[in-house]
């Protein structure tokens, strides 16, 4: 009976590896759990998997936003081209896999004491830094405290306040103490700031020689132009297929199509939506329009008249035709949103929850329920929200007519809109970059006393159950509190999210991914260096 | 001869009192941009206290005027101080950069230069015809174009049609000279194309305007062929508004190609000097438009003693 039911699951495992629905460290895991011996796992990866990727090759990678001032200071790090940089020569305790699971970088296990206070990472032993030095407890120690204390420049300060100590146990051992609770620290390892550089010995790291611990070694380059790199032959991870790595600059869109469509570069990381359809009719040309975590909110004050109602909240959510802007506004690239503020590629996305429909009869309904028939409301935008968020906004209030509401946009300018409008005006349009976690974002932009509280949402479940699942290690226990978490915002919550939108970036001939790519950065996660190769 | 020397001393000391003004100008005003160094470089999510650290750091802290009588003291020996960004020391950040736009200047020039003169004297001397409308119709529409739309036609023509020339100028250190000259065509092929129409029309009208003097009919009259009336008789008369205008264009060549960097994704000065204003890269900032400015008054001084040179009244004044 048991040997069956491993057989039935064995060749399901079989078949997602082929479809590449599972990652390979997926499947070592499920095969793991339904009792195969790791060798035996490996060889039926290698022969379940859908592609064989074959090592070599110059990988030229046309990037978009690097600027001359950037530097290798992993505080400072701001720009995409850096972020795509510090992916491919650096490396994190922690990674985000091909499936959008969390697993393991520089550290090969983790643990947490049972409050989530003291995190435990084991290093891998056999990792080392380009300059041929082994990675040791120390070097992780002084890359994390960068990001700490009050000298420190990092932006990502932020996200360590609650860590009070870091400490070694023994070379290999890291144990993070933390002020309170948090069952995501692994999570927030992940963030693009947390890069290991080697230590100085005196406490201090040195960023400046552009050393690392990830697949590719920097031998020379100019920021805001150019990188070249080689192979780091001791990189302790899988894949880095290319030989070489080539980090060409290109901030123009049109050069960087031009580059593409003329083949002198293999790959562009940012594609104009405009000529999307264009570019996906060449055939030598793959676009990948992968869904991010980032998205555009319409944020309501919930306590200004009237918003304060949440019928009249509903009525405004309901009356939004997402398909329609998706497919003229975003040019397809776009995941709908469903009006809590979690998407579809991030951890803990509660997916039994039923999407919001454009419906205005219904809409209409409510608001006559609320005494608000012919509801009069002024939505404030500007053009730097979002390429077409004025007009967004525009088809949006015609949208929402057939529901009997007249929705006055009003464009403002875009310089100061951050400072002057957002948080000031009771109804506007919001541009969110991805973060890690739902709890970073909740916490962020949620909570009853953040200062980015965008919606002034006071609803006391909500904020209840953010504070019990920071801390809560059983995994169902908190998904059932972020599904719940993500009704109460998409029911009562103030805000109206139209779409995620998709990072849209594109290979030239000849270049091979996997079937699934990681959706936290454009470009495979911004590992296309390590994890895509040449087709031989 | 003394008198040239002494005259050129002069100038150069009313260049260095000019760059001494502009150089003031340029600290003031860039102090005058809006939003802070420090959050340009900590992004959305920096706090007040870190904020505060990295000005200390950079020194913005102190008075503005203190910071200029530093930097003026740095810039006379060339050194630009470090840029507030990267750390890194401006000159050796910028010099390779401003090496690079001197490089595709001096390619554009070689073509434009005698190519609008040639043409110039050309269209002088067929004036009216066929030939000089067809130039003055071509070259004027390639002036009127701006540098990026041109920039976008040769591409789509020479780069992605037919793939003669790569799309993007992208320079690497093991370069071949002529690999370097393959690769930089399209862009100096954009500026060839935007200059040449002033450079050629200005040659033209001078001559044209000479055409008229007494001595020209004198040539002409005692049976000189038409086209040694104009280069023995009427060019070397030409030749003061011509300087002039070549060296307009050649400091345009030099501060004016940022368009065509970015079309081109060539590393040049201008890119730079868009980086470093949309950072608050003041050292940057400022020693990129002391150069630009240094170039000018140079040009502009090579100009005025080229034309005094070739103009035998200038050279001897009563």
């Amino acid at each position: 009976m048991k040997k069956k039911t491993d057989q039935v699951l064995l060749d399901r495992l079989a078949q997602a590896a082929r479809t590449g629905d599972i990652s390979r460290r997926s499947f070592m895991h499920f095969a793991a759990a339904a009792g195969i011996t790791a060798s035996a796992a490996t060889g039926l990866w290698g022969t379940s998997a859908a592609a064989n990727p074959t090592p070599g090759g110059t990988f030229r990678w046309g990037v978009h936003d690097g600027n001359t001032s950037d530097t290798h200071d992993p505080g400072t790090y701001v720009t995409r081209q850096m972020i795509f940089l510090a992916h491919t020569h650096r490396s994190y305790l922690t990674l985000i896999e091909a499936d959008n699971s969390l697993g393991p970088d520089l550290a090969t296990s983790w643990e947490a004491s049972p409050d989530a206070m003291q995190w435990t990472f084991e290093l891998n032993p056999d990792a080392s830094f380009h300059s041929g030095k082994p990675v040791t407890a120390q070097d992780v120690i002084d890359s994390l405290n960068h990001h700490r204390g009050d000298s420190s420049t990092s932006a990502a300060k932020a996200l360590l306040t609650d860590v009070t100590d870091v400490t070694a146990d023994g070379d290999h051992t890291v144990v993070v103490s933390l002020a309170r609770g948090n069952a995501d620290l692994p999570w927030l390892m992940t963030d693009y700031h947390f890069a290991i550089c080697p230590s100085n010995g005196d406490g201090t790291i040195d960023w400046k020689s552009g050393d690392g611990t990830g697949p590719y070694k920097i031998d020379s380059g100019e920021f805001g132009i150019r990188w070249e790199l080689t192979r780091h032959d001791g990189w302790h991870g899988e894949g880095a297929y290319f030989d070489k790595v080539t980090m060409l600059v290109l901030n123009d869109p049109n050069a960087r199509q031009t580059a593409l469509v003329t083949g002198d570069v293999d790959c562009v990381s940012l594609i104009e939506l405009k000529t999307l359809a264009l570019l996906q009719r060449n055939p030598d040309i793959s676009v990948d329009n992968i869904p991010s975590g980032g998205a555009i909110t319409m944020p309501m004050f919930c306590d200004t008249e009237p918003f304060s109602d949440v019928r009249v909240r509903t009525a405004l959510k309901l009356a939004m035709n997402r398909d329609e802007i998706i497919e003229k506004i975003a040019f397809g690239a776009a995941t709908k949103g469903n009006d809590f503020h979690l998407s579809p590629v991030q951890p803990y996305w509660p997916e039994d929850i039923p999407q919001r429909e454009y419906d205005p009869d219904q809409a209409k309904s409510l608001l006559k329920e609320a005494g608000q028939e012919g509801l009069s409301v002024n939505l404030s935008v500007a053009d730097s929200v979002y390429t077409g968020a004025v007009d967004m906004c525009v088809l949006y209030a015609e949208q929402a007519k057939a529901a009997g509401i007249n929705i006055k946009v009003v464009r403002e300018p875009s310089d100061g809109y951050y400072s002057d409008v957002w948080l000031k005006k009771p109804f506007s349009a919001v541009s969110w970059g991805a973060r890690p976690t739902p709890d970073v974002m909740f916490t962020l932009a949620y909570k009853d006393d953040a200062a980015w509280n965008e919606t002034r949402w006071q609803n006391e479940r909500f904020n209840e159950l953010l504070l019990q699942a920071k801390s809560e290690l059983d995994e169902t226990l908190r998904a059932e509190m972020y599904h719940e978490m993500c009704l109460l915002m998409r029911d009562d919550g103030g805000t109206l999210l139209p779409f995620f939108n998709n990072w849209v970036y594109a290979r030239g001939k000849g270049v091979k991914r996997h079937e699934q790519v990681a959706a936290s950065w454009g470009c495979d996660g911004a590992r296309a260096a390590s994890r895509w190769w040449f087709e031989a | 001869m003394g008198d040239i020397l002494g005259l050129v001393a002069k100038r150069l000391g009313m260049g260095l009192i000019i760059l001494l003004v502009i150089s003031i100008i340029i600290f003031f005003m860039v102090e005058l941009l809006p939003g802070d160094i420090a959050q340009a470089v900590l992004g959305q999510g920096a706090t007040p206290e870190n904020l505060a650290a990295l000005r200390k750091e950079m020194g913005l802290d102190q008075p503005a005027v203190l910071r200029y009588l530093h930097w003026l003291s740095g810039a006379v020996t060339l050194d630009f101080g470090n840029s507030i960004v990267t750390g890194a020391s401006v000159a050796q950040t910028i010099g390779e950069r401003f090496a690079n736009t001197l490089f595709l200047a001096a390619y554009a020039a070689a073509i434009a230069v005698p190519i609008s003169i040639v043409l110039g004297v050309l269209v002088a001397l067929l004036r009216n015809s066929i030939f000089d409308r067809v130039a003055n119709v071509a070259t004027l529409t390639s002036i009127s174009s701006p540098e990026f739309f041109l920039g976008y036609i040769l591409i789509l023509y020479l780069a992605v049609k037919t793939g003669m020339f790569p799309a993007i100028a992208s320079l690497s250190n093991d370069m071949s000279f002529g690999d370097l000259l393959y690769r930089t065509f399209l862009p100096a092929l954009t500026l060839v194309l935007v200059v040449t129409a002033h450079m050629m029309r200005m040659t033209r009208a001078a001559i044209i305007n000479l055409l008229a003097s007494p001595y020209i009919e004198m040539a002409r009259l005692k049976g000189t062929p038409p086209w040694k009336v104009i280069v023995k008789h009427a060019l070397p008369n030409a030749w003061a508004p011509i300087i002039n205008v070549v060296a307009l264009n050649l400091a345009y060549l030099i501060t004016g190609v940022v368009l065509v960097e970015v079309v081109f994704v060539y590393p040049g000065i201008g890119q730079a000097l868009v980086d470093a204003v949309s950072k608050r890269d003041f050292p940057v900032v400022q020693a990129c438009c002391l150069i630009f400015a240094a170039t000018f008054i140079l040009l502009n001084l090579a100009a005025d003693v080229g034309s005094i040179l070739t103009n035998p009244r200038l050279r001897h004044p009563k």
